[in-house]
Formats: structure tokens, sequence, C-alpha cells
């Protein structure tokens, strides 16, 4: 009878708790999309952003300008960190394994605005302008870690036997690596960079001081660029009420595009599993 | 110094992982196209002494080798001898069927072509090693197909066939068929005889009556050690030494 009582306390409790840590999460939701649907049209994602006091515009050059900085991320950040995760899993039971392992780790714990000020310090300063490149550069140094520690734990889930089939047919070990090691957990990798790309993609401290923002359309590398996220913080922080309204329905599309993304990556590594 | 007939001349090779033990000078011949069968029970080096044939042992962490390994004539383990090279000339087939499972049929069979970049007249060598390995009339309309949707039996075919493509001089079986049902068993046996007529091959199996079927001479090994090495109906109908006669006849092992 006790065992029963007990059983059913914390079946409640575990329960309550599921609901205590719902509760932030549908709230977000809720204040994110009644707040910002409203704002959401056509214009908003096909225009640039309007002056202050006028009505309308959109943050279709913070759309474009987010999905160009994660693409120059990509470009810096996936071959490393794909590259040093094939490292690690094929040689890293070695000294330079471990360090490489170890300071994936810590630059894996480092705050996103300290990227933002070594990008700031790396690319910024020499440069003498904030740019694309800057925050491409900030957000690939946070993708690194994290995409080479699951790129390594991927290729360790190759079976042995295909790199010894491949081995025994005379095949050299770099390529080994490559065309049938790589190959076969591509599928795997591909949903680890679209996962790093979602998380990018939502950083805010990185871009401030490196990609600035930008109100026009920019399609240059080295000129300041604008980002949903940056874009998002100046209209919050402004004291218009439209800038608000703006600053929300910003949140909602950037929380549309990061979902899209997550769920891609989930939906990829289900197909996989089948 | 060594009779040429010889394909594959093996002296006093041991082999290490880390401090064990597991090959103690062994010395045996293969002359060219016969099939040699290694037997024994499990864990007496059976795999570790095939995988010194192609290079593969040293491949782990931690192994060792020593002693000769002579292929044609020439010491494998030599300064100038490219494993790489040498793995072109001495084939291999694992225990467990292991197509690439990212690759069509097709694609498996010219595997060892194309990762190398030898380049070659692709869909008739397809052919020819896959009727080689008696696959081609299951798989003739599916080449496109992923290599998973075979069977067992018909993959470790495959497996064979992919080794065959880069045309080996030696190929070594390690229990192939352990995994296979009796009649995928017969039919990798029967090739087996059929492939001894171009090329020298090595089959370690578990199977007594495997090695009685397709192999000229058998070596027995316990414990890391050659215990009897001879021609196959003499291991088995008159055997030299008692330990292999207690277990061919199934006393132990």
């Amino acid at each position: 009878m006790k065992r029963r009582f007990i059983n059913g306390l914390m079946t409640a409790l575990c329960g309550l708790a599921l609901l205590l840590a719902l509760v932030p999460l549908v709230s977000l939701l809720w204040l994110v999309i009644s707040h910002g649907f409203k704002g959401l049209s056509w214009d908003f994602f096909t225009q640039l952003p309007a002056p202050v006091g006028e009505t309308g515009g959109g943050v279709a050059n913070a759309i474009a300008g987010t999905l160009y900085i994660v693409g120059i991320a990509c470009l810096i950040g996936v071959p490393l960190g794909v590259g040093a995760g094939v490292f690690l899993a094929e040689r890293g039971d070695t000294p330079v394994g471990d360090a490489i392992r170890f300071t994936a780790e810590v630059l894996s714990g480092v705050p996103s605005i300290v990227v933002g000020i070594v990008a700031y310090g790396l690319v910024v300063l020499p440069m003498r302008r904030f740019s694309a490149l800057a925050g491409g550069v900030a957000l690939a140094v946070l993708m690194v870690p994290t995409l080479a520690r699951s790129t390594e734990e991927l290729v360790r889930l190759v079976p042995g036997a295909l790199r010894e089939a491949s081995l025994a047919l005379g095949v050299p070990q770099w390529r080994t690596s490559l065309r049938v090691v790589l190959r076969t957990a591509l599928g795997g990798i591909m949903t680890a960079i679209l996962l790093g790309v979602a998380r990018a993609a939502g950083e805010t401290a990185p871009l401030l001081f490196t990609a600035l923002n930008n109100q026009y359309w920019n399609w240059r590398a080295d000129q300041p660029t604008a980002s949903l996220t940056v874009q998002i913080f100046n209209y919050a922080v402004s004291p218009y009420q439209d800038w608000h309204d703006k600053a929300w329905s910003a949140a909602l599309v950037l929380l549309l595009l990061v979902g899209t993304l997550s769920l891609g990556g989930r939906l990829l590594s289900r197909s996989r599993v089948r | 110094m060594i009779a040429a007939a010889n394909k594959i001349d093996v002296h006093a090779l041991n082999a290490w992982f880390k401090s064990n033990h597991a090959l103690r000078d062994v010395s045996l011949s293969v002359p060219e196209r016969t099939v040699l069968a290694i037997i024994g029970p499990s864990g007496c080096g059976k795999s570790t002494f095939v995988r010194c044939l192609n290079r593969m042992h040293e491949l782990i962490p931690g192994a060792r080798q020593a002693g000769k390994v002579l292929v044609d004539g020439q010491d494998l383990h030599a300064g100038g001898v490219d494993p790489v090279t040498l793995r072109r000339r001495v084939g291999m087939v694992f225990q467990r069927a292991n197509p690439f499972p990212t690759m069509s049929i097709y694609d498996n069979v010219v595997a060892g072509l194309r990762l190398n970049g030898i380049k070659g007249d692709y869909p008739a060598l397809v052919e020819k090693t896959l009727r080689q390995a008696a696959l081609w009339d299951e798989v003739k309309d599916r080449l496109q197909h992923s290599a998973l949707s075979l069977s067992g039996g018909q993959q470790q075919r495959l497996c064979i066939a992919r080794a065959l493509a880069i045309e080996p001089e030696v190929l070594l079986m390690d229990e192939p068929a352990s995994a296979l049902d009796p009649i995928a068993t017969a039919k990798i046996e029967e090739l087996i005889r059929e492939l001894a007529e171009s090329l020298t091959i090595v089959i370690v199996t578990h199977n007594m009556q495997q090695a009685a079927r397709v192999s000229d001479a058998t070596a027995f090994f316990y414990m890391g050690e050659l215990i009897e090495h001879g021609p196959t109906e003499q291991i088995f109908t008159n055997p030299k030494e008692p330990r292999t006669e207690d277990y061919v006849t199934g006393k132990f092992g």
C-alpha cells in the first residue's frame, strides 16, 4: 500500500516537473506568435526596413543576410569541423588527438560573445571595417567544435569491417577514410551540419560587432551585413512601438527559420535510421 | 633456394597483439593454384595468420610480427614493399559479408578499381567477375540496386566478386561461409574449387567437412602453433599428431 502510494506520488511529481518545464517553452512560443503574427505580410519578407516614422517595410535584407553570413560560416566551418572530426576518429588515440579533443571541448564552452570579440580582433580590426566575413568567421568558430565532435562520433560508428574491406582492396588509408568511411557517415554528418547551422543562425552576440548591421541589401563579404538576430536586437532596444512590433515579427521569422532547419535535420537523421 | 612452384612461403612467422603472442614460429608453403585450409579451435591464430599474408595484421594498434612471408619469393616485409600495392595482389574475403552499404551492386564490384583510380571496361568486368562469383544470373537485372538488398549468401559472393575484380593472385578467405546457410555454403565451396584453377587460395574454416571438401592441403593450428600441415586427405584420415587426430575427430575444440 505504502509502495503504491509512493509510486503514485513520484509519478505525479515527475508529471508536475514536466509541466513546469513546458511553461517557459509554451509561453515563449505563445508570446512570439501572438505578438509577431499580425506583423507578418508579404512586404515583411520582401521589403527593406522602413525609416523611423514610416510604417511598412520589412526585413528581407536581414533574412538574406542571415543566410549569407551562415553560408560563409559553413564554407569555413564545415571543412574544418568535418576534417577535424575525421582526424579525431581515425587518428584520435594520440596525444595530438587528445589535445584537439580537449581544445574542442573548451572551445564549445566559450561564451559566444567572447567568440565575437575574437573575430572582431582577428578580422574586423585588420580590415578596418565590419563585414559579413567577420560574422561568418565568428559563427564558424562556434560551429567547428560541435561539428568536429559529432563527426568523430558518426565516423566511429562506421563498422570497422567496411574500412577493412576497403584496405584489403588495396585502397590507401586516406582514400578509404574519405571515400568509404566518410561517405558512409555522410547522412549523419549532414544532420549535424544542419543542426549546427540552425544554432549559428540564432546567434546574436558574435554578430553585434562583426557583421554589425545594414539597412540595405549587401552581397559583398567585406561590407557590414544585416542579420535577423541583430535586427531584432536593434528593433527591440529602440523606443518606437512600431519597431517593437517588428522585432516580434522578425523573431517569429527567425523561429520559423531555425525550427525548419532543426526539423529538417531531425527528419534527415530519421530517414537515415530507416 | 625456394621452389618456384610455391606461391607463398612462410618462414618462422611470429605475431603479437601487444604482449599476447598469437603466432609462434609458423612455417609453411602453399603451391601455386592450390587451396590451403586452415583449421583449429577459436583463438588459435588462424585469422592472424591469414592477416599476416596481406599485411592487414599490422593495422591493428599494438600488433607486431616477425619472420618472413614470401609471395613469389619476394619478402612482404622487405623495405621497398608497399602494403597497399601488395593488397591488390593478395585479396581478402572476410567472415561477415561487408559490401559497401552506400554503393550499388555494380559499384561494389568495381569499387576496388574505382577507388584506386584504375580505368577499364567496367561493364564487361562486372559481368565477368559476377559470373566467376556465380552471382550474375541472380543480380543481372538489378545491378543498380543497393548491395544491401541482397541476401547474406549473395552479399558474400558479391564480396568475392569485389575481391576478384582487382585480379589478385592470391585470395585469402577468413571463414567466408560461417554465417551462411548450407545452400549458400555449397555455392561458395563450389566457387572456391573453380577459382583454384586460376589463383591460390588460403581459407580459414571452422568446418572440418568444408576443409576436407575444398582444400588440397590442410594446416592445423593450436594455441598459435602450427601443429600439423599436410595433404588434406592425410590430415583427415591419417594424422601424424595425436592433437590433430583429436581435433579432426571432434574430441576437443
